[in-house]
Order: structure tokens, then C-alpha cells, then sequence
């Protein structure tokens, strides 16, 4: 069996499962936010049920439409928070207690190898990193799992994608995710779960792990996995939690894979998604003269304190071009802090750049760095959809964080090679 | 019966729902009357109840929001048809009981006039008297979205679907 394979059958209380296989399966975490929990919510109540037979499983994140837009999101959150009271979860993140949800369940210690996560948000595959099975689920899903502690799921075939060799100077795991899409497409990986392996990923630390896992539903994937290793034991053990067990958890060497893509990383360049899909990909290089009216560095992909770091090597000392205006978003409160302690926010404001508190706000259009009609940004978020970031005539740029912090000091599509030589 | 409003590949969840009305997502009735705006502006003014989305290969990609497919069905969108869909959405289609139908889109034109046979796995397209099949969903998908959904399933037979 597969990594993959083998959590569904522990999950499903089975020896073995087989892709294409229906199993109802035991969830361990069942995340909602302030845009999806609502709607399940809802569905509770329309049910007319009073309380959760596992509210320790539930986490509630208020981080898309946060701090507040508007007096339809501060209603969305307040149903988050009466719903938490009234059915005792804990695990409720409200603003300045949390951040965005996938940078903030891995910081907490709700993630650990083998567990099975739902979430009513598609990028909860990002958990995969970690070497769970994790995947976005709609709110109806939500409000059953919430229910029963069970979700029903089909059983997805693996393809298995191994990445050889070095990676270059500035090439980032979003260099290798982007590239991967751009190879098999929005949908190359439909319904099916992508299993990362190979030297490059075995280097790669849980930071960029989760990137890489997060964009999985970028090509059609269910769940995105890297088997874990020291890195991840490492990792695990820091946090603040004790009672937990680490499985050794693998692939079968004759497990069955759908196919198996093997790329040399030391022929990756930086990436950047031009508009309007993730997969639309090119080298930077190649990129020709695309001005930028903003830049974003944050996301539930790219707000990790490592990928703050990247930014803040390439920012400092370093002014943002006039007309770029530049926006960090911090990806929790915790990250914040440390960037804080570690010099970092400085290093942005005296670039130019504006630091936010943790919000998903301009990756969905929402708030907080929305675009006008035929403005172009540069962000190292996940999806460049039209009208993704606001004006349906506006376009995004999706990249790591190093290319974004080049691009903003140029105000246009830039190399980092070309700010730290020059 | 319905007519045809055709669309392209990876319609995503952002075309579905635009960013600019996200104000109105506690709204959805409100909402429901810009669904697909940013694909088709005009598609929300000339739809009627019971007119048909029809689509390409990965249909619904990027966001879980159940708002999506929600407020297909709130607009009176009879169902979708698509040659692929994105995982999420498809679920969240069968969950909220609106029909959504994997078949080969390519003989379908722009205003063609459907008849749904569900339970047949059957498309009949009588403006071009052409048959289209598909594979029929399962018993359980059929009945679930013969309530309505899960949460009407859930109350009516006062278990989750098994």
C-alpha cells in the first residue's frame, strides 16, 4: 500500500484498502473558517442539534475576512465564536489568538503523521507535509464530520512524483510545485493524492514542505503527502504537546502507483504563473517586462517565518520600487512575533513595505490589498483565477518568496540573482 | 427542459462567485444573482429557472466554498454538465442536491434545448435530436439529490446516508 493507502485503512479500521474503494473514516481534526463554518453551522442548527460528540476534534479559524471588513464578516466570525461557546470548542481561533488556518494547525500541534484531517477549505492539503491525509471538504462534509467524527471517502490512486538532484540558488519548493503543475496541468492530478519524494524534498524544511503540499489542489489533487523523517520528528517534538505517537509511516516498495513523474531539479529555475491559472507557468528568466502595481509576500502557501526570511535577505537595505506598493502578511501571530524579534518587520518598513496583521485577505480579493481594473501583482499565493484578487480585468503573478521580493525593489518580474549581484 | 449556457475549461470558483460580491456571502439569495458574472456577464440577466450550465474538462477548480454550487441551485440552475469536475465541487454539488453530470460536452451547443433523464443516465438534446449518455450516478447519489441534499436526507430519514 501507499502512505496514502495505509492511514485510510488505519483510519477506516481495515487492513488494507484499495484506490476507487468507498470507506467511512475517523477523523482526527475538522477544520472551519469564517467563510465555510458558517454554512455548516447552519446545517447543525437546521438539524436541530445541541451538541458535538467530539468537540476536541473541531477547530474554528477567523482568518479569511479578518480583522473584520465589514459588518458581514464580523457577523460570520460572531456565528463562529456563539457556535464555539454554545457547543464547547475550545480549539476556537479568534483574531490575535491565531492566524491563518494552515500556517497555524501545524504551529499548534494538531497535525501529526498518520492522522486524518478534513477541513471546509481547499488548501487544507497543506497538512500532507507533515505526513498526514488531509483534504478540503465543502461545509455539508464539515457539518457531518462535526456530527459523527466520520467523513465517507473514496480511496484515491497515488502518483508519485520524485524530485533528483540540487536545487539552484533561489529555487524554493513553490519553484518546484509551480513547476510541477505547470508540467501536468490543473487537472493532472485529479482526485488523486500526489506522494513528493526524492533528495530535493528529503532536504526541504516543514516550512517548505507545507508549500509544496498546499498547492497540490492546484492540480485537481485530493491530498498532497511527504512520507515523514527526522525533519518532520524534529519538528514535531518542538511543539508544545505531549501524548502523541509517531507511526513509521511509508510506502510499500510494491505499492501501486497511477504513474510515476520523476524531474532533475537542478534544471528548475524560479517559476511565475502568469493569469489566469496556476499552471500557466514560465522560468523568471523568461518572464520578459511585466510591471508591477503590487506585490504580495503572505498566504496560507508562502507566510511561514522562512519564507519571511527569504524576503527580508533580499529586502534589506533595499527600497521598493515607487509604484509597487508591497504587502508582508505575516502568516500567524506567532510567526509575527518572531519576525518581530528577528528584525525582519524592520527590515520591510524601512524597504517600503507595509507589514499586516495574519489575514487570507488579498489572496481571495477579499480585503486588505484588493486590485483595480488592469493592475498586475505579483503574489506567493496559490491561485491567479480572473478576478481572483479583485477587478475581473486585473491579473496575478504567482511566485515564491524571492522572486516577489526582487520584483517589488524592481517594480517589475526580476531574478533575485539580479538584486543580491547588482 | 432547459437551454444551454455554455462555458469553457476550469470555470473555477472564482468565476462562479466573483470576488466583489463576496460582501454578500451571508446573502445568498443576493448573491445568486451574479453567479458566473465574471465568465458571462450576462449569464445571470438571460438564465432561467431550469436552464443548464454546461462546461468543459475540470469544472469548479480551486475553492471548497459550498457557496458555489449553492447558489447554482438557488438561481434555479436546473444542473451542470461538464466532461470533468473539479473533486470539491462535485461533492459539494451532490451534497446541496444540484445534479452534476460527467459527460462529453463537445456535442452540446450554446442554447441547445436538454432534457435531464437522471435515473437513465440519459441527455437528450432536442434541438439536435442527439442522445447523449452518461454514466448513471449511484442509487444513493440519485436519492440524495432527489431530497434535496444531505441535511434534507438527514431529516427525512434521520441517519446520514450510508
Amino acid at each position: 500500500m501507499t502512505i496514502t493507502e495505509k492511514i485510510l485503512a488505519f483510519h477506516s479500521g481495515q487492513k488494507e484498502v484499495k484506490p476507487g474503494q468507498f470507506i467511512l473514516a475517523d477523523v482526527d481534526i475538522a477544520l472551519g473558517n469564517d467563510i465555510t463554518a458558517p454554512l455548516a453551522i447552519q446545517e447543525i442548527e437546521k438539524l436541530g442539534k445541541e451538541a458535538l460528540p467530539y468537540p476536541e476534534k473541531v477547530v474554528l479559524v477567523a482568518d479569511h475576512f479578518t480583522p473584520n471588513k465589514d459588518k458581514e464578516s464580523a457577523n460570520q466570525c460572531l456565528k463562529l465564536k456563539n457556535f464555539a461557546k454554545k457547543f464547547n470548542v475550545k480549539n476556537f481561533f479568534e483574531l490575535g489568538c491565531g492566524g491563518i488556518e494552515h500556517a497555524l494547525l501545524p504551529e499548534e500541534g494538531f497535525i501529526i503523521p498518520g492522522q486524518l484531517i478534513i477541513g471546509a477549505d481547499s488548501h487544507t492539503c497543506s497538512y500532507g507535509a507533515l505526513g498526514a491525509f488531509a483534504t478540503g471538504v465543502g461545509s455539508t462534509d464539515l457539518a457531518f464530520a462535526m456530527l459523527s467524527g466520520k467523513i465517507w471517502l473514496k480511496v484515491p490512486e497515488s502518483i508519485k512524483f520524485i524530485y533528483n538532484g540540487k536545487l539552484n540558488n533561489w529555487v524554493t519548493s513553490k519553484d518546484l510545485i509551480l513547476y510541477t503543475i505547470g508540467d501536468i496541468g490543473v487537472d493532472g492530478a485529479d482526485y488523486k493524492a500526489m506522494e513528493f519524494e526524492g533528495e530535493a524534498i528529503r532536504k526541504l524544511s516543514i516550512d517548505a514542505r507545507l508549500t509544496m503540499c498546499n498547492m497540490a489542489i492546484e492540480a485537481g489533487g485530493k491530498s498532497g503527502i511527504i512520507a515523514p523523517d527526522e525533519i518532520t520528528i524534529e519538528y514535531i517534538n518542538q511543539l508544545p504537546i505531549t501524548n502523541y505517537q509517531l507511526p513509521i509511516l511509508k510506502s510499500d516498495k510494491d505499492a501501486k502507483y497511477a504513474k510515476t513523474i520523476e524531474y532533475d531539479v537542478s534544471e528548475i529555475e524560479p517559476q511565475v504563473a502568469f493569469p489566469h491559472l496556476p499552471s500557466n507557468t514560465k522560468s523568471v528568466s523568461q518572464a520578459g517586462n511585466i510591471e508591477l502595481d503590487q506585490v504580495v509576500i503572505g498566504s496560507c502557501t508562502n507566510g511561514r517565518l522562512e519564507d519571511l526570511r527569504i524576503a527580508a535577505e533580499i529586502l534589506k537595505g533595499k527600497k521598493v520600487h515607487p509604484y509597487t506598493r508591497t504587502i508582508i502578511i505575516p502568516a500567524t501571530q506567532k510567526i509575527y512575533l518572531k519576525a518581530l524579534k528577528e528584525g525582519l518587520l524592520e527590515i520591510f518598513i524601512n524597504a517600503g513595505a507595509v507589514v499586516s496583521p495574519p489575514t487570507c485577505g488579498p489572496c481571495i480579493g477579499g480585503h486588505m490589498g484588493v486590485l483595480a481594473k488592469g493592475e498586475k501583482c505579483l503574489a506567493t499565493t496559490n491561485r491567479n483565477f480572473v478576478g481572483r484578487m479583485g477587478d475581473s480585468q486585473s491579473e496575478v503573478y504567482l511566485a515564491s518568496p524571492a522572486v516577489a521580493a526582487a520584483s517589488a525593489v524592481k517594480g517589475k518580474i526580476t531574478h533575485p540573482e539580479e538584486i543580491i549581484s547588482g | 427542459m432547459g437551454k444551454t449556457y455554455k462555458f469553457a475549461d476550469n470555470i473555477s470558483t472564482d468565476h462562479i462567485i466573483p470576488g466583489k460580491y463576496y460582501h454578500l456571502r451571508s446573502n445568498l439569495p443576493e448573491l445568486a444573482k451574479h453567479v458566473m458574472e465574471d465568465a458571462d456577464p450576462e449569464f445571470t440577466q438571460n438564465m432561467k429557472e431550469g436552464d443548464f450550465i454546461v462546461g468543459g474538462r475540470n469544472f469548479g477548480c480551486g475553492s471548497s466554498r459550498e457557496h458555489a454550487p449553492l447558489i447554482m441551485k438557488i438561481r434555479g440552475v436546473q444542473a451542470v454538465l461538464a466532461k470533468s469536475f473539479a473533486r470539491i465541487f462535485y461533492r459539494n454539488a451532490i451534497n446541496i442536491g444540484l445534479p452534476a453530470i460527467e459527460c462529453d460536452t463537445d456535442k452540446i451547443k450554446e442554447g441547445d434545448e436538454l432534457e435531464l433523464v437522471l435515473d437513465k443516465g440519459i441527455i437528450l438534446d432536442k434541438t439536435t435530436g442527439e442522445e447523449i449518455t452518461f454514466k448513471a450516478l449511484s442509487p444513493l447519489m440519485q436519492k440524495i439529490l432527489n431530497e434535496g441534499g444531505v441535511v434534507n436526507y438527514v431529516r427525512k430519514y434521520k441517519d446520514l446516508p450510508t
